[in-house]
C-alpha cells in the first residue's frame, strides 16, 4: 500500500513557484529521500505532507487523507524533524518531552514512559534535567528525532536531518534511522549529502527547480549514469549538487 | 478549531509561566505598585480628592484595568512573536495534531488568562490598601478576561502585520500609551474638550476602567453599557487575528 500519493503537486510561494507539478509515490516501509541543492522544492514538499501548509494546485495524500481534508488525524500518525532547532527553550529535555506528547493527548504515565525510553534511545538520558541551551549542537538534533518519535509514528519527516553535525553526530542519526527502518517505519528524508541518501534511502528522487527529474533506487542510478550519486546529478541537471 | 488542542497549547504556556513566574512576576508586579504609590501618593497630596474621593482611590481600580491590559498586550506582542520567530515554536506545535486556529486561539486565550492574573493580583494589593468599597469588584474578573482576549486581538493583528520585532514599538508608543494616558486613569476625561470622551468610547481600556471603578465602588448598573461594549467587540475583533496569522505562518 502506498503511504504517500502526490499527483501535480504545485506550490506558489512568495510569488515563485516551489514546487512545479511533481508526482510521486512513497511505499509502506521504504526509505524515500529528496536529493537536491538548497532551493530545489525539497522542504517544501516536506511541508505540504506534514499538513503544515496546502499545495497551490495538485493532490497529496498522506495515509489515503487528502492533506487538506483532516490535517489532525494525518498528524496524529506522523513525527516530523525539522531541519532547524525548534525545541522549547523555557523547558529541560525531559520537558520538551512531556509536553510534546500533550499535543498528540499521550497520558502523562504513558508520556513518561516513552519519553524515558527515547532519551535513553538517542542516549541523553543523563541529560533529562537540563537546559536545552546546555545541549550541543549533536544533543539537540537527536532531542529533536527522540521528540519527533514521541507519539510511535508509522511515517517519519526527516529534513536535512544531519546538515551541519560532525561526522560523528551524523553516524549516530543514521544509526537510529536504520534502526528505525528495521521495525518497518517508513522514512522520508531530504538531503543534500550523497554519502547518506546512499546510506539510507531505498530509492531517492532527484529534484531541481521544483521538479524531480528522475526517481529511482541509489544503485540503479549509478548503473544508468556511472560512478556515484554525485556524478549522477552532475549528469542529470547539469548541476553540482553544492551549488 | 478544538477546544481540547487549544488547550493543549494554553497547557504549554501555563508550564512554562509556573516554571519561570518568580523571574518575571515581581517586576510586573513592581510596576502597577510603583503608579499607585508614586501617582497615589505623590500627586495625591495636591490633587486632594476627585468625585468625593481621595486620589488615591480614584486611581486604584484604574491601575487593576492598566496592569492587567499590560500583561495581555505584552504576552501577544513580545511572546507570540518570539514563539513564532525566533524560537520556532509555532513549527514545532504545528507537526502536532494542533492546527493554526487551535493555536491561535490558545493565544488569545493565554492572553486573557494574564490579564486575570495580574489583574487579580493587584486587585489584592489595592485591597490590602483598603481602596476597595464592594466585594462587587469580583465581577470585574470575567471582563478582565474579556477584555484580555481583546488586548490579545489586537496585538495579534499587530504581530502578525510586523516586518519585525522592532515594530513593536510603534504599537506601544502610539497605541498603548495614549489608551494609559487618556481612558480615565488618572484623571476624570470630562476635564478635558469632549473629543476626547468621544475618542475614549472607542477604546477598550476606557471601558475596563469605568467597569473596574463601578463595581470597586459598589455600582452594577454603572459597569453594566462598558460591559456589553467589551462582550461585543470581543467577537467584532475575533476573526481578523485568525485570518492575518493564518496568512503570516502558513502563507
Amino acid at each position: 500500500m502506498n503511504i504517500i500519493d502526490a499527483k501535480n503537486l504545485t506550490k506558489d510561494y512568495n510569488g515563485l513557484r516551489a514546487v512545479d507539478g511533481v508526482s510521486f509515490e512513497i511505499m509502506q516501509g521504504e526509505c524515500f529521500g529528496f536529493l537536491g541543492p538548497n532551493g530545489a522544492g525539497k522542504t517544501t514538499v516536506m511541508r505540504i505532507i506534514s499538513c503544515f501548509m496546502p499545495p497551490t494546485a495538485g493532490e497529496v495524500r498522506v495515509f489515503g487523507m487528502e492533506v487538506t481534508g483532516e490535517p489532525s488525524r494525518i498528524k496524529s500518525r506522523l513525527g516530523v524533524m525539522p531541519q532547524d532547532n525548534n525545541l522549547d527553550p523555557d523547558l529541560s529535555v525531559f520537558e520538551n518531552l512531556i509536553v510534546y506528547a500533550r499535543y498528540f493527548d499521550i497520558l502523562k504515565k504513558e508520556a513518561t514512559r516513552r519519553a524515558q525510553e527515547l532519551l535513553n534511545f538517542v542516549e541523553l538520558l543523563e541529560k533529562a534535567d537540563v537546559n536545552i541551551e546546555q545541549l550541543s549542537g549533536g544533543m539537540k538534533h537527536r532531542l529533536l528525532l527522540a521528540r519527533s518519535l514521541i507519539n510511535n509514528p508509522e511515517l517519519l519527516l526527516l529534513d536535512e536531518p544531519t546538515t551541519g553535525l560532525d561526522p560523528h553526530s551524523r553516524h549516530a542519526v543514521w544509526d537510529r534511522l536504520n534502526y528505525l527502518k528495521s521495525k518497518d517505519t517508513t522514512l522520508i528524508l531530504t538531503t543534500h549529502y550523497m554519502e547518506e541518501a546512499e546510506k539510507l534511502c531505498d530509492r531517492v528522487a532527484i529534484m531541481d527547480s521544483g521538479k524531480i527529474v528522475t526517481v529511482d533506487t541509489p544503485a540503479r542510478l549509478i548503473e544508468k549514469h556511472g560512478g556515484n550519486l554525485e556524478d549522477v546529478y552532475l549528469k542529470l541537471t547539469g548541476r553540482n549538487l553544492e551549488d | 478549531m478544538k477546544i481540547k488542542r487549544a488547550y493543549r497549547v494554553w497547557q504549554r504556556h501555563w508550564t512554562v509561566y509556573t516554571k519561570l513566574y518568580k523571574s518575571s512576576f515581581a517586576l510586573n508586579f513592581a510596576e502597577p505598585v510603583l503608579y499607585l504609590v508614586a501617582m497615589g501618593l505623590g500627586l495625591g497630596t495636591l490633587v486632594k480628592q476627585i468625585h468625593g474621593e481621595p486620589y488615591i482611590k480614584f486611581i486604584a481600580p484604574g491601575i487593576i484595568a492598566s496592569s492587567s491590559m499590560f500583561a495581555a498586550v505584552y504576552e501577544c506582542t513580545y511572546g507570540t512573536y518570539i514563539r513564532m520567530t525566533f524560537q520556532k515554536t509555532f513549527d514545532a506545535i504545528l507537526a502536532t495534531p494542533v492546527n493554526i486556529d487551535d493555536l491561535i486561539a490558545a493565544e488569545l486565550v493565554w492572553g486573557a488568562t494574564k490579564s486575570v492574573i495580574y489583574g487579580v493580583t493587584f486587585m489584592i494589593v489595592v485591597a490590602l490598601f483598603g481602596l476597595v468599597d464592594s466585594p462587587f469588584i469580583l465581577l470585574s474578573i470575567p471582563v478582565v478576561f474579556l477584555c484580555g482576549l481583546i488586548f490579545g486581538e489586537l496585538s495579534l493583528i499587530f504581530a502578525a502585520k510586523v516586518p519585525g520585532i522592532d515594530s513593536f514599538s510603534y504599537f506601544y508608543t502610539l497605541f498603548m500609551t495614549p489608551l494609559f494616558l487618556f481612558s480615565g486613569i488618572f484623571f476624570p476625561l470630562e476635564t478635558l474638550p469632549p473629543f476626547v470622551t468621544d475618542i475614549a468610547f472607542f477604546t477598550p481600556l476606557y471601558h475596563l476602567v469605568n467597569v473596574c471603578r463601578a463595581l470597586s465602588s459598589g455600582s452594577l448598573s454603572g459597569a453594566l453599557w462598558s460591559s456589553v461594549w467589551i462582550l461585543v467587540v470581543v467577537f467584532v475583533l475575533a476573526t481578523l487575528p485568525f485570518k492575518l496569522m493564518r496568512k503570516r505562518v502558513i502563507a
